[in-house]
């Protein structure tokens, strides 16, 4: 039995333009998204910046809980490999990433919504280039919408909840 | 005075559960002293009928395990909570959503098609699906209708306590059990069982070095494993890091890695996530293909990290199953 993958063909609203939370660290990408400011770039203003003192900090349920909140996408930016201010945690992250990609596949989820750039704090013009690059990819691919899609889902639940209040306190119609 | 009194009920379970309650051997003889059980499908003969019949919370507490997936087992979860003072999730199942949950890869189309059309072992030519009713000789029988998605209990109802495990064990049984006959009841929404990790408890625990280097992961079917190390320390996936303990480290005992069926500490949201962050920091490369390498050795992450927790892992669901 195989999963397919189609994608469901959910509405998407008019003006919706994707939601994406990033997870910047400190030393590196979110100096560079600093950097990209005071330089006066311009650059697509869908993504909510979250500074972690280390991609490594990273945990991937912070990735899962963002998802599930309602995000299109999840953009983490780290030190390049050989940079990180804590030595590891940017190798931690990139192997955590490897394999949550795998899961995510698996779950359902287009690999382009969840992205790992390594930039440094002198890459502006490449938070500009990455940011741009991820709202095209998450426009093609729609919303995510799972708050929305849970609420479809718990339907079948609810609506038999409600029909058992409506028949109360005539209690459990099925038959034994 | 009346003896207090006590229900089990199973809905979406394979019958472990029920298997640990009697595992208590000659200690249920004391429950039974002291309680009288008024439901347990599975070992004696009451009718749904009787429960109904009887006064709201007028039942102490309710044993339940497995998950909720139809519609019937969404109704005796309603029924059990209204009647009862304490609704108790009984085993991995009814806690976090357990084996069943990891239906939760498939839709319900894909599960009926393959068991009842694509199985090997199928033999259904007319394609006959189960009708939640159908007409025979003058009568309408309904039969419950199965739901999409597979959901733990405290998706369905309130919960006022867990008993992890897969199945639980008798000593944790007891504690629960024992708690309710001394009404000195944890603060509700307790599971019961320490809430540390695994680890902190293996017996293997001294074995486990400092800094894992995880170069190779080895599968415990094809490998052979030494009785007195770590598990990850030999490569292979144990999910005790992230695991509640209680189960005085069966498995491991068994030479048997961890599988994860006590769920999260209650610091843990998504016990896989947290799982796959461990196990992933301590693989030894630090270069994409050299991490893919060792990673090929975990040819199913979902139903490695979620083996008993999809239903209440973040995602829930795989999200385009149609």
């Amino acid at each position: 039995m195989q999963p397919t993958t189609q994608t469901p063909s959910t509405a998407v609203a008019p003006g919706w333009t994707p939601r994406i939370v990033a997870f910047f660290c400190n030393w590196c990408t979110y100096t560079a998204a600093d950097l990209a400011g005071v330089s006066r770039l311009k650059y697509a203003a869908n993504a909510r910046v979250i500074r972690v003192m280390c991609s490594g900090r990273i945990d991937p349920q912070f990735i899962l809980e963002a998802l599930s909140r309602g995000a299109d996408g999840v953009l983490i930016g780290g030190c390049h490999p050989n940079d990180c201010h804590y030595v590891e945690g940017n190798y931690k992250m990139l192997r955590r990433f490897e394999l949550l990609q795998r899961m995510l596949k698996d779950m359902g989820i287009e690999e382009q919504r969840v992205r790992l750039e390594w930039i440094s704090a002198a890459e502006g013009e490449k938070v500009k280039t990455v940011m741009n690059e991820m709202v095209e990819q998450l426009k093609q691919l729609g919303p995510l919408s799972l708050p929305q899609k849970w609420e479809q889902w718990d339907q079948e639940m609810t609506g038999l909840a409600h029909a058992a209040a409506a028949q109360a306190p005539v209690a459990c119609a099925c038959a034994h | 005075m009346a003896k207090p009194k006590v229900a089990f009920y199973w809905c979406a379970s394979c019958g472990g559960c029920e298997e640990t309650v009697v595992d208590l051997a000659e200690d249920i003889l004391g429950v039974v002293e002291k309680l009288d059980i008024v439901l347990w499908p599975v070992a004696m003969d009451f009718k749904y009928k009787d429960i109904q019949a009887m006064p709201d919370q007028s039942i102490l507490a309710t044993l339940l395990n497995g998950a909720i997936r139809s519609t019937e087992q969404e109704e005796m979860a309603h029924l059990m909570r209204r009647k009862s003072q304490y609704l108790i999730a009984y085993g991995s199942c009814a806690h976090t959503g357990g084996i069943p949950a990891l239906a939760n890869q498939f839709s319900r189309e894909q599960i009926l098609k393959f068991n009842y059309e694509d199985a090997p072992s199928v033999v259904n030519e007319q394609k006959v699906r189960p009708q939640a009713k159908f007409e025979e000789a003058g009568r309408t029988p309904h039969l419950p209708t199965l739901w999409d998605t597979v959901r733990c209990l405290d998706q369905v109802v309130e919960v006022d306590y867990y008993i992890p495990g897969c199945p639980p064990t008798p000593n944790l049984t007891k504690v629960a059990v024992g708690a309710l006959l001394s009404g000195q009841l944890p603060p509700k929404g307790s599971v019961i069982a320490p809430d540390q990790a695994l680890c902190t408890e293996c017996p293997r625990k001294d074995s486990k070095p400092a800094t894992l280097s995880i170069s190779e992961v080895k599968r415990p079917a094809t490998t052979v494993l030494a009785m007195d190390k770590c598990f990850l320390a030999q490569g292979v996936m144990c999910m005790g890091p992230a695991t509640r303990s209680g189960c005085t480290a069966q498995c491991i005992g068994g030479n048997m890695p961890c599988t994860g069926c006590f769920g999260g500490t209650s610091r843990v949201r998504d016990q896989g996530a947290k799982m796959l962050s461990s196990f992933c920091s301590n693989i030894e490369s630090k270069e994409e293909a050299g991490i893919r390498q060792t990673l090929a050795g975990l040819p199913d992450p979902v139903g490695t990290f979620y083996r008993y927790g999809m239903a209440k892992s973040i995602l829930r669901k795989r999200v385009d199953a149609k």
